[in-house]
């Protein structure tokens, strides 16, 4: 079976045809529900993720858009709180910079300051790049920026079945929420049920239970996690591996009775570290457990740097199975000599269909 | 060319606003009110204007000096006087204050104090109503300054490109805070630039209110019959200082000698003098009963429950 998929039989599905299936549905049920965009409406269809959406429900609900992304997201603003249901999309995250003004400021915040007059119910898709030279400013992963404000819901899905049932649960909640993809997920495949479902914010999933460290893996980060779980298998070490699919809301009470029960905590973001999701998954876990018992965290992520083009130094950007693995068996056996698995046979097939250019 | 009736609805809404913005000018010192004020005082005929020219099922949008807008647009003032208390009974709850009027029952849509935010915010809703095909409209009010931010740009460009029925209405008072025009722009032709985007522009330059209602009627018809957005630009002077209740002529920043200028041309006395003067003095008094009811409801108003901090962070 597809190695990230929750359920385990039936249609197999890419991450972009889920997400593309989702928004249709939705679209199909719901007539306030309409996409915007630069380059929705092209023939490369933001990765598949939009096609044939122009062509089924037209050029008034899939809107090719200016490179305008401040206005476009308070046009989105101001069509959701007049009631309609905008999905604006983003083909990497790094543009969320330009939109950071309204959604900060005005989306996130409307229900709030006008005391429940309006909501702002709408969903801001937002793919991170990675590889083949994807470089400083097509590479970032911001979502840590978005979980600080209240009133912004922030989802990151791992896998095509999430994907969807996500897209579905976005598409009907009634605040802003931003919809983070990861490029390399385009290239996953999992079961993904023909029929409409929402997969619930701020329910986390145990997708390897295990006993000697809970890892908890983010949005791609999942993916090589689980990787990294595989090889640790083959020496005897039982990772727990948490998919937390929602960080705000964040399921801190399922990853917390994970740590209670493992005593260790490994929390892998595809992200900055500093003030990140992981310190945020952090600092809560030992809040909730209070020293109640003895617990070793760490966490990984992109290095400290801006992500370099040239791959010979990108390599050491990301964590990978190869580090992950490493880092987890020096936690779980801090006696025994350093260990690093294979880096040939921790290889990831998703990483070597993508080409490039983007 | 206006009936009696339509001067005195233009006037009693140019007195009731300055006449709410004075009396929240008089009780600031007092602290009764803790909320950064922006007061229209002067500049109040561009909201009763262009206001004048759309309906009630129309909608506005203002910013952090929004008072005049909200009042002449309908919008509940004991609930006003209630939300510049920090009181349950506002128009927000409390959580608004001055800067974030709202009364959607009225069709006055969120105010807000980060400018230009609402400029796109109004293009999305009027792209809605657009689709909705009732044949509303949205008036979208944002000063000199908010002119001068990318998103205004921006918004123009989709909104004439999608022919989004929105009035962009530009208060030119001729300062950002403190900063003169002549200190931030390039080219004082702001209408003209806005004519390259398609969009018919109008300059009204003489502070009078009928001018500016004129202007107002016609772009609206214009954007009625489909035609897409609208443009007007009107020149207005801020007679009290950016934020606070107080005048601010010995800053050193401006003279006196423009606001003279202005008050000789003060559109609530020049409105006023065209009335009865017995009428006058009636809707005089029954505006200042209006607002000492306002000031009572306010202050008799019960502070938010302590639970309302965690309300309405998310929608359900």
């Amino acid at each position: 079976m597809p190695m990230s998929s929750p359920i385990e039989s039936g249609r197999i599905l890419s991450y972009g045809d889920a997400l593309c299936e989702a928004v249709a549905m939705e679209m199909e049920r719901d007539e306030s529900v309409f996409v915007i965009g630069l380059n929705v409406t092209d023939h490369k269809a933001i990765l598949g993720s939009t096609r044939g959406l122009v062509q089924r429900f037209g050029p008034d609900r899939v809107i090719e858009s200016p490179l305008s992304e401040d206005a476009v997201t308070g046009i989105a603003t101001g069509a959701a709180m007049a009631g309609l249901r905008p999905i604006h999309v983003h083909i990497r995250m790094d543009f969320l910079m330009l939109c950071m003004n309204q959604l900060v400021n005005m989306s996130a915040k409307a229900h709030y300051m006008y005391n429940g007059q309006l909501k702002a119910p709408m969903v801001v898709r937002a793919i991170i790049g990675k590889s083949w030279g994807q470089g400083a400013q097509h590479s970032q992963a911001l979502h840590g920026m978005f979980m600080h404000v209240p009133g912004l819901k922030v989802v990151a899905p791992s896998n095509a079945y999430d994907a969807k049932g996500c897209m579905i649960a976005a598409i009907r909640d009634n605040n802003p929420v931003i919809f983070v993809e990861h490029r390399m997920l385009y290239y996953t495949d999992a079961f993904v049920p023909e029929e409409s479902y929402t997969v619930e914010f701020g329910k986390a999933r145990i997708v390897r239970p295990g006993d000697d460290i809970t890892v908890v893996g983010i949005s791609n980060m999942l993916v090589e996690s689980l990787r990294a779980q595989e090889l640790l298998a083959e020496i005897g070490i039982s990772a727990e591996v948490i998919d937390p699919i929602s960080l705000a809301p964040l399921d801190m009470d399922a990853i917390t009775k994970s740590v209670r029960k493992t005593g260790r905590l490994l929390v892998v973001d595809n992200a900055w570290t500093s003030t990140g999701a992981s310190a945020e998954i952090l600092a809560g876990v030992a809040e909730r457990l209070g020293g109640e018992r003895p617990i070793m965290v760490s966490r990984m992520g992109f290095a400290p740097t801006t992500c370099p083009t040239t791959s010979a130094l990108e390599k050491g950007f990301y964590p990978t199975p190869v580090t992950i693995a490493s880092r987890i068996h020096r936690m779980v056996r801090p006696d025994a000599a350093v260990w690093e698995p294979d880096a040939g046979h921790a290889e990831m097939a998703y990483q070597l269909k993508f080409r490039g250019p983007f | 060319m206006y009936t009696t009736g339509m001067v005195e609805d233009i006037y009693r809404s140019l007195r009731l606003i300055r006449r709410t913005e004075e009396e929240v000018a008089r009780l600031y010192p007092s602290d009764v009110i803790k909320s950064p004020i922006h007061l229209s005082i002067g500049q109040e005929f561009v909201s009763v204007g262009v206001i004048g020219a759309v309906g009630d099922d129309d909608v506005v949008s203002a910013t952090y000096r929004g008072h005049a807008a909200y009042i002449a647009k309908g919008g509940d003032l004991r609930r006003f006087m209630a939300e510049m208390y920090g009181k349950a009974n506002g128009c927000a709850g409390g959580k608004a204050g001055s800067m974030h009027l709202i009364d959607m029952e009225r069709n006055v849509l969120g105010m807000s104090a980060v400018v230009a935010t609402t400029i796109p915010v109004s293009v999305g809703y009027a792209m809605a109503l657009k689709r909705e095909g009732r044949g509303r409209i949205v008036v979208c009010f944002f000063g000199d300054g908010a002119s001068e931010e990318g998103v205004f740009s921006e918004s123009l460009n989709f909104a004439s490109l999608h022919k989004i029925p929105v009035l962009f209405v530009c208060e030119n008072n001729g300062y950002a805070i403190h900063a003169r025009i002549e200190e931030r722009w390039a080219n004082e032709a702001l209408s003209r630039r806005v004519e390259t985007f398609g969009i018919p522009a109008r300059h009204v330059a003489d502070g009078n209110v009928f001018s500016i209602r004129k202007a107002a009627e016609e772009l609206v018809g214009y954007i009625r019959a489909g035609n897409g957005p609208a443009f007007m630009e009107c020149a207005a002077y801020r007679w009290r200082e950016h934020v606070g209740p107080n005048e601010d002529y010995n800053d050193g920043y401006r003279e006196r000698a423009a606001l003279e200028a202005w008050q000789a041309k003060d559109q609530m006395e020049v409105v006023g003098a065209m009335l009865d003067q017995g009428r006058r003095r009636t809707i005089d008094a029954g505006i200042e009963e209006m607002i000492a009811d306002a000031v009572q409801f306010a202050d008799a108003g019960p502070w938010p429950e302590p639970e309302q901090l965690y309300a309405h962070v998310f929608a359900d």
